[in-house]
């Protein structure tokens, strides 16, 4: 009997998809070892107006470890695993299937879906799932997350096709220049200004359960630090004191957030309180001391310091107090931020004058660099830890996202046109 | 990727670089360049023509001093730069109700937060400057936007000179 799996689509992104991508992708990797999997079309998708095969598709395609079957050399389209003939798929060396058919709800217009996994060369069912139903705009939702399940029951890590990419745009130069923070789906789709400004805007970041965005700002000449409510596009105003009010990110269970204050002396690290606006002076040093960012376990906390002369990144217990130093390679090495196991560094290593991003092993000490430009920057880890998103300068100017696997084995690059840069990874959907 | 040529204090003083800092890449005027009254300038000023300390109280002499220029990932007031504060420090000191904000700015190099840091400490060099030549705490603000505002789009040394600066604007 077949094993229907029910899961809940909690928070299915709130505005209806509409827009272009405006991100252009391309991908980069050594296809060698790639997985071939065919994503049969679904039944039932005619006159609707996402094509949920081709959004799991360019999903796995996109992620660089699947070569997928173009749909003209598909033997057959069975929408059921009763009507597979596992031969027709041998044939053309796929190693995995995936197929499924959406039903509108009689008396409405929302759409379920139901879909399987096969592995081909044993000619067994390895998931099956039926997926609430949803208003029709929101299937490229459900698309992602059916690549999501295929992705992570392939490869044993979750997949990140459901999240989303904030990051900042501008255009101009000069006084003429105009910033937006932009927030997209992680394929690019659906990206929307969600604060726009004459003067800067800089350093967004994600709180956990992924409802808001904390950012800096400035106005007239001062700058402040911002949480934006996604779902209402309420903006507040936290914090702007004389001087520096930079560098937030948030503590794992979204009641504070770090921040770099300098209004005291200069640039130092506090922990601010979000209920009661309380803060805490975590640094005291004569050295600029930025770029803070809590440890997974929201025991202690990486920043940058230049108090040894060039910055480096230095680790403290998250209640203050002394600070070692973690990075000796290069010669500088600045915002650090934990891999969500916690046990890696993402930072931005600056040797032979060149800035790429880098990974420091915590256990071993290793820094292993990951890019290959020469002013890469804002590197953000994706929440399976298995990618780091960041920017990068191309050649003739502009800077635009790129991706890059840990293991370094797949880039991609985001192209948009004027500059785009701080990326940064949503949490998952909770 | 990007060009690491650099254009220091090694020049010799009073050279004028400007053609050959640019490398022909791009036609783009730059912006006024500083005037140069210590002959030390670290970057190529084609206008050398005004020179010398005879600087009046008038705001139209600081008109072509609103920019102190800086080292890389430096914050220390070059000669130059000495000179332009010391010159808007006895304006701002005969001008009891003049107020200025210093910008600090830094150039693209390095992470974004760590040059609002660096641009401060420029800008903080500044104020240093023109409280002890005379003005005073409460003629002047601060604010840093690290590498958010360049006045010159360029990736090379030639375009990072005109970035590592504090604008020294009038309210």
């Amino acid at each position: 009997m077949i094993n229907i799996k029910r899961i809940l689509l909690i928070a299915l992104l709130l505005a209806p998809a509409a827009a272009r991508a405006d991100l252009e992708f391309t991908v980069q990797s050594n296809k060698t070892g790639a997985l071939p999997i065919a994503i049969v079309p679904y039944s039932g998708n005619e006159g609707l107006p996402t094509d949920v095969a081709s959004i799991i598709e360019a999903d796995l395609n996109r992620s660089g470890l699947f070569t997928t079957l173009p749909r003209g050399d598909m033997m057959e389209k069975p929408d059921d695993p009763s009507r597979v003939d596992f031969r027709n798929w041998r044939a053309v060396n796929m190693d995995s299937l995936v197929l499924g058919k959406l039903t509108r709800t009689p008396g409405s217009d929302r759409v379920s879906s139901r879909f399987f996994l096969l592995d081909v060369l044993r000619g067994q069912q390895l998931i099956a799932y039926d997926m609430p139903a949803v208003a029709p705009d929101q299937l490229r939702y459900v698309a992602h997350q059916m690549a999501d399940l295929i992705f992570e029951r392939l490869t044993g890590i979750p997949g990140v096709f459901n999240t989303k990419i904030a990051y900042v745009t501008s255009t101009g130069i000069g006084p003429s220049r105009n910033y937006a923070l932009v927030v997209a789906d992680a394929d690019g789709y659906n990206p929307r200004t969600i604060a726009s400004s004459r003067e800067t805007l800089m350093s967004p970041s994600w709180s956990p359960d992924r409802r808001k965005l904390a950012y800096v700002g400035y106005e007239r000449g001062r700058s402040g630090i911002y949480i934006h409510e996604i779902a209402t596009g309420q903006v507040k105003r936290i914090i702007s004191e004389k001087g520096i009010n930079g560098s937030p990110a948030w503590s794992p269970d979204g009641s504070k957030l770090l921040i770099t204050l300098s209004f005291e002396t200069n640039p130092d690290i506090y922990l601010y309180d979000i209920q009661t606006s309380q803060r805490r002076r975590l640094t005291d040093h004569y050295g600029i001391d930025t770029e803070a960012s809590f440890s997974p376990d929201g025991q202690s906390v990486v920043f940058t310091s230049d108090r040894g002369g060039q910055p480096q990144i230095y680790k403290m217990s998250a209640a203050g107090g002394e600070a070692q130093r973690l990075t000796f390679s290069g010669r500088q090495n600045l915002d650090a931020s934990f891999s969500p196991d916690g046990k890696s560094l993402t930072l931005v290593n600056l040797d032979e004058g060149r800035y790429r991003i880098a990974l420091l092993d915590l256990a071993s000490g290793n820094m292993r660099t990951l890019s290959e430009g020469g002013l890469d920057e804002s590197p953000s880890f994706a929440p399976n830890g298995a990618v780091i998103i960041y920017a990068t300068q191309v050649r003739g100017g502009g800077a635009e996202l790129a991706t890059v696997t840990t293991d370094g084995r797949v880039r991609q690059r985001l192209r948009q046109p004027g500059d785009v840069r701080e990326p940064s990874w949503s949490p998952f959907a909770k | 990727m990007f060009k690491q040529i650099l254009v220091t204090s090694v020049i010799a003083a009073g050279l004028a670089l400007s053609g050959c800092a640019s490398k022909g890449k791009k036609a783009a005027p730059a912006p006024a360049p500083p005037i140069n009254n210590s002959g030390m300038s670290n970057y190529g000023a084609s206008d050398s023509s005004v020179s010398g300390t005879g600087l009046g109280n008038g705001l139209a002499d600081l008109a072509n001093k609103k920019t102190v220029y800086f080292e890389y990932d430096s914050s220390d007031l070059t000669a130059e730069g000495q000179g332009v504060a010391a010159a808007w420090a006895k304006y701002l000191a005969a001008n009891p109700s003049v107020r200025v904000r210093l910008e600090g700015n830094a150039d693209e190099r390095g992470t974004r937060e760590y040059n609002v840091g660096l641009g401060e400490h420029r800008a903080n060099a500044v104020q240093a400057a023109l409280t002890s030549g005379g003005a005073s705490a409460s003629q002047l603000s601060v604010v840093s936007y690290g590498e958010e505002r360049p006045v010159e789009a360029g990736h090379d040394e030639s375009a990072y000179a005109l970035n590592r600066r504090v604008d020294i604007v009038q309210q």
